[in-house]
């Protein structure tokens, strides 16, 4: 519960609306419940044969009624479910102020599925209670002490027989739905288990078919189908509770109304527009105790839920700019040092780069080779503080990259990740994501696109992704090595970039650049020794540590693991040429 | 915009007579069942229309009357009527709905069936995820449409008649001018059932594209953070969620419109029945208990009517799905046998591959007349690079795929007269990515098989020496595989893929070597299980092992879909051709840390 107090301040914005809402609730029930009173007096009044005429009156009296109440009811809707939208969408945008601003580690520790599950499921739950709930708790309460009221004025006795049945349907419902509610949770277990187990034999399909186990197969998916069809029925079982509880406890209260209010009618304490007055009221209040029970199971779904964003606007920044920002620097020059940097992802994990001490003077070209799983990425993942260093210090121009405006570093360095990942969005848009200080023309001419760019009929307006073309592993890269060329880098980070690009294209692309890097710092990332040959200085990672160091022909002569390297290529390079 | 809603939802028609043909069938065998649910249901839908009437009869014949036994008695029809009602409800929507779950369980175990004699073709060239779409959410969606659906367009539909047989035989003329707003009503839930239909669509096309953008966004995080971008996509998520936020309220709009509006219809049939009904009973050809019963019933049909139109959603996505699981269910791309395949019981293990030609698709041919055979017994390394054919080979082994010209003998018969099953019976494969079912270490030994006892399993582990390590599990042999086998390492997984191929003992082995490096200790413990396993049976190896291949009674060098070299680990080397070259690459290292 007191997690949706949390909410306060969101309310407070629509005080007014909300203000509005309420009053409206308030005005459309009087009118709600004023009609069966004239439905009574009809009836007592065609007991005396009045004329027509009076009829008439009455009957253009409830049409008159319902309209202006039915006008109110349009009214709340558009007042407190628009509140709950944009409710929603305020949750929902200071959840992704917030999230955008949380560092890698948090990525990584999260899965994508579990923050969309956050960022739908879980917010939309808490609309339900701004909506919805507060709605109908309003209207209920309001509905029930007008209504109330008028029952007891017309028949204290009558009142206390009828009302006996109407509370059960909120307890009931609120059982009812809670179990349910708890059935569904469990059947979305056994629905998730089930499509592990045709995941796991899709994916295992080869290991089924060699083995000759698709009976087996079969049978155990028959045995969790039936396990799921149980479950279905435990929950239809309460389902089908549902209706006639809430029938029965409501057709109670209208046989007592018969009942005792007809033995009162024959007495004569009580006319018989009274009993249909008693009738309408009870039908009128069935809706808001359902409502009420539902309400009940409503809150509490959405204050786990506001639980569940919370904790993830609690999570903490970690990497922003803090106490020891200068923000009177706004340019670096790019001379990188790393002084005893040791980086692990945990407390509890190994180092993964252990004492690493390294310069690179600005205009230069570095890089960096070793086997997969060694320390590379998290190396010049520490440049542009995608992570912090867990001691030592990384210094850019003499200075600790903590002293520096985190947009004013992130900005001069242009990292080309592993992965390409590029946006369904157009491919200007793509190139152009983080600046255009370098002309389209250019950088795709650097990045050897324009060919493809001319081939496409929309040029770089063409749409890529899911709603566009998708472009193969080596556009997707060279697309990535544009789009961190166009921001004019200081510093240029290139990690495994040229993976799925081929020999002959890749060097055409490095003499390109070797061209455009000329007062830029470099640094590469590579398994290919052709990528890196020529750079100024080599560093080979093995374990967390600099292992060798040098240019390509003093490694060699070394004969150390970059030189085994070296051999090892030239001969998968005479493999391939033989036919 | 109004071609990505047809991206969005791709709904056809919600009904489709050939589909629901089919679906029918499934019906079928529960049809005694069905009809007596139906029977039930008439009944059962004139216990609600009988109370206003019993109303009726109560204030005009014993109220009016002042006839109190008469009430005592209708007071007592009327609890039984609902009593009776309740219960025959619970039972009747039990019952159907678990006639509906079980049709879909029948459904859902048929098409697993179907799809797990599909080829390897089917699932190379589907992803995983849509083959389980079909068999979960697009089962789940004819769930709703057999239980939900089509039960309540019954119940719904009977309740109505039933209203309607009670009021006009009470007064047909008051029903006549009660149902006035009846046209107006059906009109008025059309269309909004159809602005809402268009509203939900534009509401979904938003929250895809709010889902899309955040799914999308959050995995490029780091391209944001990285290029420093937070503002402008906070300025673009805004813009997309506030679209979202448009979207709903304006479909708040209709129902903000509908639900009052239904109100107000009821209220003015409530007027009509008042005043023609007052009317008359003025002029003394109308009873109090008539009107009570008419306002009563003005309440009760106004919900079947709203249901009924409801039911057209769950029909359509419904008839969507059913559309998308039958043509699953004509797929056949099977590997088929022939018509009275012969049988193989004591196989020898003579492999010959006699001028095979072998395509993924049309004449891209991947193998080139392929060539060589192996005698019972022996054990034959297949080397190359990447790309070289090697995992194709395995393929058509198999009869994963077939071949498209040449001939595999087994024991000089042709594996395509045999019936594939059979075959791979006699071989066990072991595959370089191995693969681990939830369940116990046990059963990812037997993989269930009852043919295999427990002794057999620790048996295999034994030989292949995984016991050890498994011994030594909290649970040992019982010990729950979690996530694919996160929780063990490369080593111990390739173990226990080896005591499973042991385990089922075959003539034939085929043996597909890890590349994955693994520390020295167990690769000593690998390399003896590989010796032990291909012991005495006719065995291919894709050899990525110095020792497997100095073992090997013959090696096969493939080159870019052929066979180019064969011969002994010596006799290749002193050739200095292919394999001399592959042999620096690939396992020269192997020796230098061998004898260092």
């Amino acid at each position: 519960m007191q997690s949706l107090f949390a909410l306060k301040k969101y309310f407070l914005r629509y005080k007014s609306k909300l203000a509005f809402g309420i009053l409206f609730i308030l005005l459309s029930n009087f009118g709600q419940v004023y009609i069966p009173i004239i439905l009574k007096n009809t009836i007592d009044e065609l007991q005396q044969k009045v004329t027509i005429e009076l009829i008439i009156q009455n009957v253009l009296l409830i049409v008159g009624t319902a309209l202006i109440s039915g006008i109110f009811r349009f009214f709340i809707r558009q007042t407190i479910i628009v509140i709950s939208r944009e409710i929603e969408y305020d949750v929902r945008q200071d959840f992704w102020e917030h999230i955008q601003k949380l560092p890698l580690r948090f990525f990584q520790n999260n899965s994508t599925g579990n923050i969309m599950a956050h960022a739908t499921n879980d917010i939309s739950a808490v609309r339900m209670f701004v909506g919805p709930s507060v709605m109908y708790a309003i209207d209920t309460v309001t509905k029930f002490s007008i209504v109330l009221a008028i029952m007891f004025t017309i028949s204290p006795i009558l009142t206390g027989f009828t009302l006996v049945p109407l509370p059960f349907i909120s307890i009931l419902v609120y059982i009812l739905s809670k179990k349910i509610h708890k059935k569904y949770n469990a059947i979305q277990e056994k629905f998730s288990e089930i499509t592990t187990v045709a995941q796991e034999n899709f994916s295992g399909i080869r290991v089924v078919k060699s083995y000759v186990r698709e009976e087996y197969e079969i049978e155990k998916w028959k045995i969790s189908s039936r396990e799921y069809f149980e479950k279905n029925l435990e929950k239809v079982k309460l389902q089908a509770m549902f209706q006639p509880v809430l029938y029965l406890t409501a057709g109670l209260s209208t046989i007592i109304v018969v009942w005792i209010g007809g033995g009162m009618a024959i007495e004569g304490t009580i006319t018989l527009g009274e009993i249909l007055a008693f009738v309408v009221y009870l039908g009128l209040l069935i809706w808001p105790m359902i409502a009420f029970g539902w309400v009940a199971n409503m809150v509490q779904q959405a204050s786990a839920s506001m639980k569940r964003i919370q904790k993830i606007l609690n999570e903490k920044y970690e990497i922003s700019d803090s106490g020891l920002t200068d923000y009177s620097i706004t340019n670096i020059a790019g001379d990188i040092e790393f002084r005893n940097v040791s980086f692990r992802f945990k407390a509890d994990l190994p180092l993964v780069l252990n004492n690493i001490s390294l310069k690179i003077p600005h205009g230069a070209t570095a890089a960096f080779v070793g086997s997969t799983g060694v320390g590379k990425t998290s190396l010049i993942n520490l440049i542009p503080r995608l992570y912090d260093t867990t001691s030592g210090e990384v210094l850019i121009d003499g200075l600790d990259v903590r002293n520096i405006p985190l947009n004013v570093l992130r900005e001069n360095i242009g990292l080309v990740p592993q992965e390409a990942f590029l946006f369904s969005d157009t491919l200007e848009n793509n190139l152009a994501y983080g600046g255009k200080k370098i002309p389209l023309e250019k950088i795709s001419d650097i990045s050897k696109l324009s060919k493809e760019v001319a081939s496409f009929p929309l040029g770089f307006q063409t749409v890529l992704g899911e709603r566009g073309i998708t472009l193969s592993g080596g556009q997707k890269q060279r697309s990535a090595l544009a789009r961190a060329l166009a921001i004019d880098p200081k510093i240029l980070i290139l990690d495994d970039s040229f993976s799925a690009i081929d020999t002959h294209t890749e060097e055409e692309i490095l003499i390109k650049l070797k061209e455009f890097m000329k007062d830029r710092t470099s640094i590469i990332i590579s398994h290919r020794i052709s990528t890196v040959k020529d750079a100024d200085i080599i560093f080979v990672l093995e374990d967390g540590k600099i292992a060798e160091e040098g240019k390509h022909n003093e490694l060699v002569e070394l004969n150390g693991i970059y030189a085994e390297l070296h051999n090892k290529q030239l001969l998968e390079e005479e493999l391939k040429e033989l036919n | 915009m109004a071609d990505q809603h047809k991206d969005d939802e791709i709904l056809g028609k919600a009904y489709d007579s050939k589909l629901m043909k089919r679906l029918l069938e499934y019906i079928k065998p529960y049809k005694k069942y069905v009809a007596l649910a139906i029977i039930l249901n008439i009944l059962v839908a004139a216990l609600g229309p009988v109370r206003p009437y019993l109303v009726h009869i109560a204030i005009d014949e014993s109220i009016v009357q002042k006839d109190y036994n008469t009430l005592l008695n209708i007071t007592l029809l009327l609890l039984l009527s609902l009593i009776f009602q309740a219960v025959v409800q619970f039972f009747l929507t039990y019952y159907t709905e678990y006639m509906g779950q079980k049709i879909v369980y029948d459904l859902r175990v048929k098409l697993f069936s179907h799809v797990q004699k599909l080829a390897l073709k089917f699932f190379d060239k589907t992803p995983v995820g849509r083959t389980v779409t079909r068999v979960t959410n697009d089962v789940e969606s004819l769930n709703e449409m057999f239980s939900s659906g089509i039960v309540t367009v019954f119940s719904d539909v009977f309740t109505i008649i039933w209203i309607f047989i009670f009021m006009f035989y009470m007064s047909w003329d008051l029903s006549l001018v009660t149902l006035a707003v009846l046209p107006v009503l059906i009109y008025a839930t059309f269309l909004f059932r159809r602005k809402v239909r268009e509203a939900y669509r534009d509401t979904r096309f938003h929250l895809a594209r709010l889902n899309s953008y955040m799914q999308e966004h959050v995995t490029g995080m780091n391209i944001t953070q990285i290029f420093s971008k937070e503002k402008e996509e906070l300025n673009k998520f805004s813009g997309i969620n506030n679209d979202h936020k448009i979207a709903n309220i304006k479909s708040i709009f209709y129902y903000a419109i509908f639900f009052p509006g239904v109100e107000l219809l009821s209220s003015i049939a409530i007027a009509l029945i008042i005043w023609y009904g007052g009317g008359k009973y003025l002029e003394n050809t109308m009873t109090l208990g008539i009107l009570f019963a008419f306002i009563q019933y003005t309440e009760m049909f106004f919900r079947p009517i709203r249901d009924l139109s409801e039911k057209y959603n769950i029909l359509q996505s419904a008839m969507a799905s059913s559309e998308r699981i039958f043509k699953l269910m004509d797929d056949d791309t099977f590997v088929k046998n022939v018509d009275n395949p012969n049988t193989i019981n004591n196989v020898n293990g003579r492999i010959d591959f006699k001028n095979v030609w072998f395509a993924y698709n049309d004449d891209n041919y991947v193998l080139k007349d392929i060539d060589f055979s192996i005698d019972p017994g022996q054990t034959a390394a297949i080397v190359g690079a990447t790309g070289a054919g090697k995992t194709s080979l395995i393929n058509i082994l198999t009869r994963f795929y077939d071949i498209q010209k040449g001939s595999i003998l087994l024991d000089g018969m042709d594996i395509s007269k045999l019936d594939k099953r059979e075959l791979r019976k006699h071989i066990s494969i072991v595959l370089q990515d191995v693969y681990l079912f939830s369940g116990t270490v046990k059963s990812n030994i037997s993989l269930g098989s009852k043919d295999i006892s427990d002794e057999d399993i620790i048996n295999a582990a034994k030989v292949v020496g995984a016991d050890k390590f498994i011994s030594s599990l909290p649970n040992g042999y019982n010990e729950e595989v979690k996530e694919k086998g996160a929780t063990l390492s490369v080593g111990q997984k390739q173990l226990i893929s080896f005591a499973r191929a042991l385990a089922y003992n075959p003539q034939i082995l085929i043996l597909d070597e890890a590349t994955s490096s693994i520390d020295t200790e167990t690769e000593i413990i690998i390399q003896n299980a590989i010796e032990k396993l291909l012991k005495g049976r006719t065995s291919i190896v894709i050899a990525h092992r110095l020792s497997t291949i100095q073992n090997a009674d013959k090696i096969i060098v493939m080159h870019k879909g052929e066979v180019r070299e064969i011969g002994t680990h010596q006799e290749l080397l002193t050739k200095k051709g292919i394999y001399y070259k592959l042999y620096q690459l690939q396992y020269k290292d192997q020796e230098i840390t061998k004898t260092a």
